[in-house]
């Protein structure tokens, strides 16, 4: 397959004032197409041609670095944009997963202090996660275009914190990016969604 | 008026106020926490080396990214005070002696405060031309000007993330080009940069966005060349410290 960059399923100003239209248009119009374009070039005659964006992730990871890091921000990003809607967070989360918040992570308030506190530890440009693996949920972070995808787990909520994410509108105060976006960004039907495929 | 548009005339209204910016980085060391490691004052105002970097870039990169290390520096000495008192190169290049509790820490962070003391000093205004033994070595091992300067931006711009440029010079004054990720210093592996720069995003992001190329081409403008003249002879004799 090749990638496409699909539209935002929002306005750009959709997400303002916790995102600003300008960071949404540099971050989708310019970075997510750059990981498109770049990923489709490096894709071209490589031994990944014709696989699933998901298998072209695992399968370059560790082995071929350049393609790894744009399929991987390519996949990040497709999600990162759903992962995300206007007047979303809050704590009306879909019952199952509340519950497996409650039981794996001890509840949804130290589940954000946690996740948020994943995102401020990551150093340099990388990723915060929640994740399912042997149907249990962790939370996680990686480096640049990493995902737990490449370590046997299944993103189902990720908060990109590459400065490109928030430095217009929060410069250096990651944590103030990452507050707003657990408390009015995250859209729990579609974390709910992609966790009820793998639970 | 787009938001951008907004920035920029607030960035312009701050580079006017040069007496006004000088203060602020001497208020932001008054109110660091007392220890060994301090932010090194600019010596320039914030806004010299406009248009290539912009006031605002400057001020939050040394008063908040700088002063960041340098805090966290000064929370790790207080229960390892060994890291303040050996030389930085001497703590970077043993990062392995360092307990499991704070090695992270310390490697990200005095990294992160030499590298930036470093490109504080290499960066200001007229910063003139390469000449002398520099442009001898530069010549000598890196091809000439040109092609260093091409080979430096392309290395800039693979770096995938946050990370640095450097160009090294060894004791025999023998330079070479390398990058690394995040705030990883040449120190690490016994070596020591003559100069370098800085390509997380934060270095550029409010005037170039996604234009990381740019950034780089437009840099050179910004390069103290009397500068890194006065750190290769100090390299040479033994005596460059960071």
């Amino acid at each position: 397959m090749t990638f496409t960059l699909p539209a935002l399923p929002y306005a750009y100003d959709a997400l303002a004032p916790h995102m600003s239209k300008e960071t949404l248009e540099f971050h989708h119009d310019k970075h997510h197409q750059a990981y498109v374009t770049n990923g489709n070039n490096l894709l071209k005659g490589s031994e990944f041609e014709g696989k699933s964006l998901e298998e072209i992730v695992k399968g370059s990871f560790g082995k071929n670095a350049p393609l790894f890091n744009n399929a991987g921000q390519h996949y990040n990003h497709l999600h990162f944009w759903n992962w995300m809607k206007p007047n979303g967070g809050g704590d009306k989360l879909p019952g199952k997963l509340a519950k497996q918040i409650d039981s794996d992570l001890g509840g949804l308030e130290k589940f954000k202090t946690d996740f948020a506190a994943a995102g401020v530890g990551q150093f340099g440009s990388g990723w915060a996660w929640l994740s399912v693996k042997n149907g249990k949920l962790e939370i996680s972070k990686t480096a640049n275009g990493e995902s737990p995808l490449v370590h046997g787990a299944t993103p189902i909520l990720g908060v990109d914190v590459w400065e490109h994410s928030y430095y217009i509108d929060y410069r250096n105060r990651r944590p103030d990016y990452l507050k707003a976006f657990v408390d009015h960004l995250v859209n729990w039907e579609y974390v709910e969604s992609l966790y009820s495929k793998v639970a | 008026m787009s938001s951008l548009s907004r920035r920029r005339l607030f960035t312009a209204a701050a580079g006017v106020a040069v007496a006004a910016a000088a203060p602020r980085m001497v208020f932001a060391q008054a109110m660091a926490p007392a220890g060994a490691f301090k932010l090194p004052a600019l010596a320039y105002p914030y806004n010299a080396l406009e248009p290539h970097i912009d006031a605002k870039t400057m001020e939050i990169h040394n008063t908040r990214h700088h002063q960041a290390f340098v805090t966290n520096l000064n929370n790790f000495a207080k229960d390892n005070p060994q890291i303040a008192e050996k030389p930085i190169a001497d703590v970077l290049a043993n990062l392995s002696a360092l307990p499991d509790t704070i090695r992270t820490g310390v490697r990200n962070s005095m990294g992160g405060h030499a590298n930036h003391t470093m490109f504080w000093e290499i960066m200001g205004p007229n910063g003139g031309k390469a000449g002398g033994e520099v442009l001898a070595a530069i010549d000598r091992d890196l091809g000439g000007m040109e092609k260093m300067t091409n080979d430096f931006n392309a290395a800039g711009g693979r770096v995938f993330g946050s990370g640095w440029v450097f160009v090294n010079v060894a004791k025999d004054g023998k330079l070479s080009m390398e990058t690394r990720p995040n705030q990883d210093n040449p120190m690490m592996d016994g070596k020591l940069a003559l100069f370098g720069n800085d390509v997380w995003e934060h270095a550029y992001y409010l005037n170039y966005q996604n234009r990381r190329p740019d950034y780089l081409k437009a840099w050179w403008n910004t390069v103290n060349w009397t500068k890194i003249s006065e750190r290769y002879a100090a390299a040479k004799a033994g005596k460059l410290a960071v």
